[in-house]
């Protein structure tokens, strides 16, 4: 079992903003360097290598730029957003199983200021795109958009719901100075007067559009301890595709409403020595802000159908009942695909967030739910 | 192989799987993918049956019958084309002869309104759970796509 073999032992990032002048390969290999800086491991150390298969910069490129040593594990993880906690996974088990020694994981992206992927009319993949863009479904807010309508019809969420979910990210991205959304706070009247994007989702159910990279280390639980940071244990993890998924566009099964992420919990929780209850705070992908509320459930914090009243009441801001994406998230730090999430998550149990939840010893990482996901659980 | 209409609107790539729903739809009529050994309806179509493991199939006709199982209402940012048309509801309808299958499709008014506007039926008028029946509607010579007129509309 993985349980606490490998950890996490170095993070880093660049800046994020909507325009960086250096290129995705530049950023790439400037967020790896600070993470193996923030470990203190030497380059050439590193052996194992773990990305998306979205991510531009290749194994190739990134290790001879870093001056990587012999590499003996490299493996890429499908899916966009759904990948993000599966390149710590696969890097986990390789430590874990003597496949490598030292892993690096990382995503560079420059979103903010390259196209977005929906204009590309040239590259409209076959399936499932014959069944949906033909017809006027074009982007990813509409087809998210889909499931969140029907779930605000079927359970009697608000938008006020997902409101809540906007401003617990607005609020922890309001204490973080790396967050691109540091110094603009968010008011009810400025979600409910926002242009719409697909609707039931406005302006600010969307994530940001963001250029940056972020990088983190694993090692093996003994090499951890002599390392310059205090470890955080991947306690657990898992990847999930359902039974008759079908992708981001999961219209044609029993319950698209029940997606990757109740699959990926099964396997995350039943290799756990502890609980949802147990979870201290949470870093959960939010491309979406429905997304939230449907993992929320799929993870087992609450029930089926339960997932907007959940954030009632302050429930995911700080001193709430789960405290979530403390850095600002994909909605308001930055969008890159999810890693911010993950090194979000290592600050949390290093105790040095810049929106610390007192004392926090378990944290929750997932990946983008909707389309096949991958989780983490985190621990000090 | 034209990616686009004239207007700018993004066709089918259909793959080998896919290819039969639109040579169907061209003909103007609804068919899906079918096991002809256990009888089970599946889309997107693919090459073996997921119930029984069967490489044999045939394409069924379909009623075109459906319920609104849900909307959106698109607004820009969007390609030239459909930002021309927005804002424009799309729906997801669910098949009378099996609620799994949810074919996406614009909205009409009108069966007798194929070629309606994008925007002919006001979101206000939507309602999940709604009646709708598939029309065809021509993009080019070579492409037909479903649409989902409102019944009583």
């Amino acid at each position: 079992m993985l349980r606490d073999r490998s950890a996490i032992v170095g993070i880093g990032q660049t800046r994020f903003a909507k325009r960086l002048e250096e290129s995705e390969k530049a950023l790439a290999c400037r967020a790896v360097l600070a993470a193996l800086d923030d470990a203190g491991i030497e380059p050439h150390e590193v052996d194992a290598l773990a990305s998306y298969t979205m991510e531009e910069t290749d194994e190739v490129e990134l290790a001879k730029a870093i001056g990587a040593g012999d590499v003996t594990f490299f493996s890429r993880i499908g899916f966009g957003g759904g990948g993000s906690c599966a390149t710590v996974a696969h890097l986990a088990m390789a430590v874990a199983t003597g496949q490598a020694t030292v892993g690096v994981a990382w995503r560079s992206r420059k979103r903010g200021s390259g196209r977005r992927p929906w204009t590309n009319t040239a590259q409209q993949l076959p399936t499932p795109a014959q069944w949906t863009r033909p017809f006027g479904l074009l982007r990813p807010a509409d087809e998210i958009g889909m499931l969140a309508r029907r779930y605000m019809h079927e359970y009697g969420a608000t938008r006020d719901h997902l409101f809540n979910v906007a401003l617990a990210c607005r609020n922890r991205a309001n204490q973080n100075p790396d967050a691109i959304m540091y110094e603009r706070p968010l008011t009810r009247e400025m979600y409910m007067d926002a242009r719409w994007i697909s609707e039931p989702l406005c302006l600010y159910d969307n994530c940001l559009e963001t250029d940056g990279a972020l990088a983190c280390v694993v090692v093996s639980a003994e090499r951890a301890r002599d390392c310059r940071q205090r470890p955080v244990y991947v306690h657990s993890a898992a990847q999930g595709l359902p039974a008759q998924h079908h992708g981001m566009v999961n219209y044609w099964n029993d319950d698209p409403l029940t997606g990757p992420a109740w699959t990926a919990a099964r396997q995350l929780w039943k290799t756990a020595e502890f609980g949802p209850e147990d979870v201290d705070v949470a870093q959960i992908y939010d491309a979406f802000t429905p997304l939230v509320p449907l993992s929320l459930e799929g993870y087992g914090f609450c029930g089926r159908g339960e997932g907007a009243s959940f954030t009632e009441g302050g429930a995911l801001e700080l001193g709430g009942r789960l405290p979530i994406n403390t850095g600002g998230g994909g909605l308001s730090e930055g969008y890159v695909h999810g890693f911010n999430l993950i090194n979000e998550g290592v600050k949390q149990l290093r105790g040095v967030s810049t929106a610390q939840v007192p004392d926090a010893a378990t944290c929750l990482v997932t990946a983008g739910e909707g389309v096949p996901t991958s989780a983490l659980l985190l621990r000090a | 192989m034209d990616t686009i209409t004239a207007e700018g609107l993004l066709l089918p790539w259909p793959d080998n799987d896919g290819e039969p729903f639109w040579e169907h739809a061209r003909h103007g009529e609804l068919r899906i993918q079918a096991c002809t050994d256990c009888g089970r309806l599946r889309f997107p179509p693919r090459p073996c049956c997921p119930q029984c493991g069967s490489f044999d199939d045939e394409w069924r006709l379909m009623s075109g019958r459906g319920r609104l199982w849900s909307y959106v209402v698109a607004h820009p940012p969007l390609l030239p084309a459909y930002a021309e048309r927005a804002p424009y509801p799309v729906a997801l309808v669910e098949l009378e002869e099996d609620p799994r299958i949810r074919l996406v499709g614009t909205l009409t008014t009108s069966v007798r309104r194929p070629n309606a506007p994008w925007n002919a039926v006001p979101p206000q008028r939507l309602r999940i759970g709604a009646p709708v029946q598939a029309v065809f509607q021509a993009v080019t010579p070579e492409v037909t796509v479903v649409r989902w007129a409102l019944c009583n509309g």
